[in-house]
């Protein structure tokens, strides 16, 4: 059952309606082609060699017995590898030596993560190939594997970056004490007076919190086919979330001119932000080269769980100050987040995230950004906030429970509005945070009675700031009045449709009449990932522009047909038509119509950078957990469990539904039973679908949502992204839900059987 | 995948020259969902597969009641559960049969893997596997379950309690393998069950589990068979435990008892799917939680899995 | 390794198989007959994207060997469809929303088809239950269990 929060709106014709998504056939009928699914003649299948160590120098690599296994074509090392033209470059998480990048991809003097690429092979059939890999001979020197935080974070910890690139970027690990240090960055964000804020608290509390690393778990491998033409142009197919970020990562790496390379975005199976990361492209590329054929290489679900970009583990510490009405004074806020080998963790993401529900006079914000010998972490749905506002959530609930107020009016007594400021400096638009946590109070779920023996109740709040960036997008009109429209937004979860649904809108014309296409980076201007929750927003707004080019441009036709100034005539989506001087009418049909004769086919476009055309809507939910906790085996089951969210204005609510419920199951898996686990040297224990323990079908309650309304003034329908958020309030309701049923408060992640059998023994022997 | 080679062995006696012929690294091939994984995964050692899926022997599934009292002079049918060992799961938890004498077995079967691993997935299979953790050991135990084994040397029956040796190694000498499977006829009024700890509900290898069966005599325990799996470095029979339950009631105090012998008597260790401690306790909560439900069956309950 | 040849009898047709004996039935039916409909997710039989029906039962194809399947029946996702009509539980799917990335709807769409021929009419429990083989980790299943739900009941979106 879904509830939507707001008036009932008849300004709308296809938005808020629920029409099926173009790619529904395919996909229900397995004719969707996925990056794995592509095939072209003569094309080999490459293997990638993996590190077995943690940490060692790769002494020599040998592959002449590989090469002389029959069927093997080409064997690629890090030596094949061009050195970059520029030596540093520009990621998402900072500026970082551009050597580094090529030796994540392949290593060069050093392995820093089990499962770290060595070298790759190309054969005739994938079984060849994976037997030339295991023929590869490699000479290690094992080092100490640097396995933890607090191993990373010791005075004698050895150094993973010591090849003295790291000089090339400033405030890049900077010594500590005058020492080497595996802290690749330090910042402090915040504001405000903190000693001030504390003495005048009536209550302090200080804890500290702890998450496991986790991966998004999507179902479909990585995988990348290349063919490098001898003409030097390059192709590739690849899953991804972004082909315009994936061709700058690998012309970045292989020295390419960007016009020379072209990335083709397959069908993806799943993302999470994961697929925005170069793995395989590149060595898909060179082997390529070296053979003169279409090489494909596909990871198996070892190498994805072990040498992919999962999400940071991470340590808080956090002290908050309030009044005794529950009004908060200070939070002082410390997040140590695991980056993996290389830096950039999304420990920024988190700082900024942390007390974004709550106004917070004086605060301050540390994060550290901290490498080890695993794999480099990449972004996750809402990249770092769940770890960032899980200790924040915690701590709330043992306040309010220490204050004896109800835990969401606490929220609501220090919820953030329009023109409160983040963390960061910048400051809160028009946003629905307020609408979200009433919705909460005066929920049904929330109203009733939890009934039986160790069950009990949490909720917590979620915020994202939202993404905005560049998008493309161009329509063509055809003569019978069927539009193509292309975008460069990757469909992940619905754009299509999304995308096409606002298109209609601004045309008045039917959803069905959109022909909705993802265009690759040769046929389609730029356009940043799928992610952040940035395209129903900033492609909707491209989208939105191309419809008025075509209505401008369709105004002119018009009025050359009826021989009177472009401005006499008006588009009006209402009914699809051009209205003229003396009451002349023209359908959208018959304009199309007309076109070839009266100047030829039109065609709409648009490229947009969002922050020039509107705001970027921030995004806030709350969710109701119930719980029950088996006291004997630490088991703990969803009962039933409410999604509250502000989506601005679903475009489509049955999708945007499905992002929620797909969040808050992600949620659910980091608060309860996913987790890497690793031994001292670095190996993970778990690298399989059998024990990385994702939610199973009969593992959950149905994901009851609630959309609220509260539209972002800064775009044309008010969307704002809706696919981040539900993924960050899972952590702290459901750990508040297990104290509200056995008293005990988990600080760490997940809330494991083995973790509630532990805090029982505890919570009994204290008692 | 490695490279290999695969036969259909067209009977049983052909099985054993296949097997004979291939050496080392031949091996019989059921379901399939352990050994493919280890073939593909390099590791098992595998050049050739002998797949025993369409032979009359392995796909059996028949129980014969005991003969009646007053059955004619000369009538007599052996008495039991025979399942052969290709025989898929789906088929074992879904007989009326195995349903009404057997529930261990189907609580047990009924839960390895999703219902597309239970398509391939056999009993047979499960056994040969000998993994400590494997789920329908524990069940088989306690049901008095007996592999039929053929090989060069002849047939030979093995009580599944003495099947396992070792992490994934058992009593099987080259060439042999698992025909089938027996379990004798339950008592008339008796029960069983089984139970598993896992953090999930579907998929995960177990954390413990635990399966009973009793027979009552008036209200007192006549026979009592108790295994657990994931606990030892091969699935554990507790005859001593299950010994003293016989000859007095099954009475809160007496579950209490075996729960708290069970879990000294079980040898688990630490590893990423649980912790010694936690196995330890699993077992003292899984042993009560059987005993109660075989107990509850036996007295004619109907005690859903 | 030495090929061998034999027949596979997939979605109603016989096709002629060449293969190493090591190939198994997903990647005979998705390199040689080239329905690339089912999907690899983990080689392990832990992630149902694989899922297959041989003989009518519910199988993941990555723990089947190709050579195992001759002369039995296989139905893959492609096979699903008759005469030009999508199977109802397919057309719920799109009408429910149940799909995002779609890469394990082939597989889940193959073991309700299984869940409903066993038992037509589950409960949602018995809906999870049968589906818990599937991970899905897109839509968090609520919406997949409704469109199960709503064939089994025959009620149409």
């Amino acid at each position: 059952m879904t509830t939507t929060e707001s008036a009932p709106s008849t300004e709308y014709r296809v938005i808020g309606t629920n029409p099926v998504r173009p790619d529904g056939v395919d996909k229900v009928t397995g004719r969707a082609v996925y990056g794995a699914d592509v095939r072209l003649p003569g094309m080999l299948y490459g293997k990638v060699l993996r590190s077995p160590h943690a940490h060692a120098l790769v002494k020599r690599v040998d592959a002449s017995k590989a090469l002389a296994l029959p069927g093997v074509h080409a064997v690629l090392t890090n030596a094949d590898f061009p050195e970059p033209l520029e030596p540093v470059m520009q990621t998402v998480r900072g500026p970082q030596p551009t050597r580094w990048d090529t030796e994540r991809i392949l290593a060069g003097r050093k392995v820093l993560f089990r499962g770290h690429p060595v070298a790759a092979v190309c054969a005739t059939d994938p079984h060849v190939a994976e037997d030339a890999a295991a023929l590869i001979e490699v000479e290690y020197e094992v080092l100490q594997a640097v396995a933890t935080l607090d191993d990373a974070l010791a005075p004698d910890a050895p150094i993973l970056h010591d090849d003295g690139l790291a000089s090339l970027v400033d405030g890049l690990f900077d010594p500590v004490d005058g020492k080497p240090s595996n802290i690749a960055r330090q910042f402090t964000l915040g504001f405000g007076d903190l000693e001030a804020g504390f003495a005048q608290a009536d209550i302090v509390l200080e804890r500290q919190y702890e998450t496991a690393m986790y991966h998004q778990g999507y179902i479909e491998p990585h995988n990348a086919t290349a063919v490098w033409n001898r003409d030097g142009k390059v192709t590739i197919w690849t899953s991804t979330q972004g082909a315009f970020g994936i061709r700058q990562n690998v012309a970045r790496v292989l020295n390419l001119p960007l016009g020379d390379l072209r990335v083709i975005p397959a069908e993806i199976g799943g993302g999470f932000g994961a697929k925005n990361v170069v793995y395989l492209e590149p060595i898909a590329a060179l082997l390529s080269r070296k053979t003169g054929r279409p090489v494909q290489l596909t990871m198996n679900r070892t190498e994805v769980l072990e040498a992919t970009g999962p999400t940071s583990g991470t340590r808080s510490w956090i002290k908050v100050g309030a009044t005794k009405e529950g009004k908060l004074l200070a939070a002082d806020v410390r997040l140590e987040f695991e980056a993996g080998a290389y830096p950039g963790s999304p420990v920024a993401g988190g700082a900024r995230c942390a007390l974004g529900p709550y106004v917070v006079p004086n605060q301050r914000v540390v994060g550290l950004d901290v490498v080890l010998n695993r794999p480099k972490t990449a972004a996750y749905r809402a990249p770092g906030a769940p770890a960032g506002e899980f200790p924040v959530e915690s701590i709330l609930d043992e306040l309010a429970e220490q204050l004896d107020i109800d835990p969401m009016e606490l929220r609501l007594r220090n919820c953030t509005a329009l023109g409160m400021p983040r963390s960061d400096g910048a400051v809160q638009g028009n946003i629905g945070a307020r609408e979200v946590m009433q919705a909460v109070i005066s929920h049904p779920h929330y109203r009733s009675e939890t009934v039986g023996a160790d069950i009990g109740r949490g909720v917590a709040m979620g915020f994202w700031q939202n993404g905005g960036g560049e998008s493309s997008a161009y329509a063509m009109v055809h003569a019978d009045g069927r539009v193509t429209l292309v975008t460069g937004s990757v469909d992940i979860g619905g754009q299509r449709a999304a995308l096409a649904m606002q298109f209609a809108e601004a045309m008045g014309i039917a959803y069905e009449d959109i022909n909705s296409l993802v265009g690759d980076t040769d046929t389609i201007g730029f356009t940043g990932n799928t992610g952040g929750s940035r395209t129903t927003f900033a492609t909707g707004w491209a989208v939105y522009q191309a419809a008025m080019d075509v209505r401008e441009q369709l105004e002119q036709r018009a009025a050359r047909i009826w021989e009177c100034a472009a401005d006499e005539v008006a588009y009006d989506p209402s009914d699809a038509a051009l209205h003229g001087p003396d009451g002349k009418v023209m359908t959208f049909k018959e304009a199309a119509r007309r076109l070839p004769g009266t100047g030829g086919m039109i065609q709409g476009q648009a490229d947009i950078v969002s922050t020039n055309v509107g705001k970027v809507g921030a995004c806030f939910g709350a969710h109701i957990a119930d719980v029950h906790v088996d006291r004997e085996t630490g088991k703990v089951t969803v009962l039933r469990y409410t999604a509250v969210q502000d989506v601005g204005k679903a475009i489509h609510p049955a999708y945007v539904e499905g992002q929620i419920q797909g969040g808050a199951v992600q949620g659910i898996g980091m608060a309860l039973n996913e987790e890497y686990v690793y031994d001292s040297n670095g190996r993970m224990l778990n690298a399989s679908f059998l024990d990385y323990r994702m939610p199973v079908a009969n593992d959950l309650p149905m994901i009851d949502t609630v959309l609220v309304e509260v539209p972002n003034p800064g775009h044309p329908y008010g969307v704002r992204g809706v696919g981040e958020v539900p993924i960050i309030p899972p952590l702290g309701a459901i750990a508040n839900a297990i104290h509200d049923a056995i008293g005990v408060r988990v600080t760490s992640l997940p809330a494991s059987p083995r973790v509630i059998l532990e805090l029982l023994d505890e919570q009994a022997g204290g008692a | 995948m490695q490279a290999l080679k695969y036969a259909r062995a067209a009977s049983v006696d052909d099985a054993i020259r296949l097997l004979r012929d291939g050496g080392e690294a031949a091996r019989v091939l059921a379901g399939g969902t352990d050994l493919i994984v280890q073939a593909r995964e390099r590791r098992r050692e595998v050049h050739l597969l002998v797949d025993i899926k369409r032979l009359a022997e392995t796909m059996v599934l028949a129980y014969h009641a005991p003969t009646p009292p007053d059955a004619p002079p000369g009538f007599y049918i052996y008495p039991g559960l025979e399942v052969g060992a290709a025989v898929p799961l789906y088929r074992v938890y879904g007989d009326p049969d195995v349903q009404r004498h057997y529930r261990a077995l189907v609580e047990a079967s009924h839960v390895i893997g999703g219902t597309a691993i239970q398509g391939r997935a056999t009993l047979g299979g499960n056994l040969a596997n000998a993994s400590p953790a494997a789920d329908s050991i524990p069940a088989m135990m306690a049901l008095g379950g007996v592999a039929r084994v053929v090989g060069a040397g002849g047939t030979r029956e093995i009580p599944v309690a003495e099947f396992c040796t070792g992490p994934g190694r058992s009593a099987l000498q080259p060439t042999e393998f698992i025909v089938s499977l027996y379990f004798p006829p339950p008592a008339s009024r008796s029960g069983s069950a089984w139970e598993r700890f896992i953090p999930r509900n579907e998929m995960d290898i177990a954390v413990v589990n635990a399966a009973a069966y009793l027979a009552f005599e008036g209200d007192t325990v006549s026979e009592a068979r108790l295994a657990l799996g994931a606990v030892a470095p091969t699935p554990l029979a507790l005859p001593d435990v299950a010994a003293a339950l016989v000859g007095r009631p099954l009475d809160d105090a007496a579950i209490d008892r075996a729960s708290a012998a069970a879990s000294a008597a079980a040898r688990p260790i630490s590893d990423m799917r649980g912790t010694e401690a936690q196995r330890r306790r699993l077992v003292g909560v899984l042993v009560g939680r059987v005993l109660r439900k075989a107990a509850a069956r036996a007295r004619g309950e109907e005690v859903p899995a | 390794m030495a090929k061998i040849a034999y027949t596979l009898h997939v979605n109603g047709e016989d096709h002629e198989v060449y293969a190493e004996p090591n190939l198994t039935l997903l990647e005979v039916v998705r390199d040689e007959l080239r329905l690339t409909g089912a999907k690899e997710g983990c080689g392990t039989g832990d992630c149902g994207a694989c899922t297959m029906h041989l003989d009518g039962e519910n199988v993941t194809s990555c723990l089947v060997l190709g050579v195992e399947a001759q002369g039995r029946d296989v139905l893959t996702i492609e096979g699903l469809a008759q005469d030009g009509k999508l199977h109802p539980l397919q057309q719920a799917f799109i009408d429910h929303g149940a799909l995002q990335c779609g890469f394990c709807i082939p597989g889940m769409i193959l073991s309700g088809v299984a869940l409903l021929e066993r038992n037509p009419h589950p409960t949602r429990e018995e809906i999870r239950q049968g589906i818990a083989g599937n991970l899905c980790r897109c839509t968090g299943y609520t919406k997949i269990v409704d469109a199960i739900e709503a064939v089994a009941t025959g009620v149409a979106h």
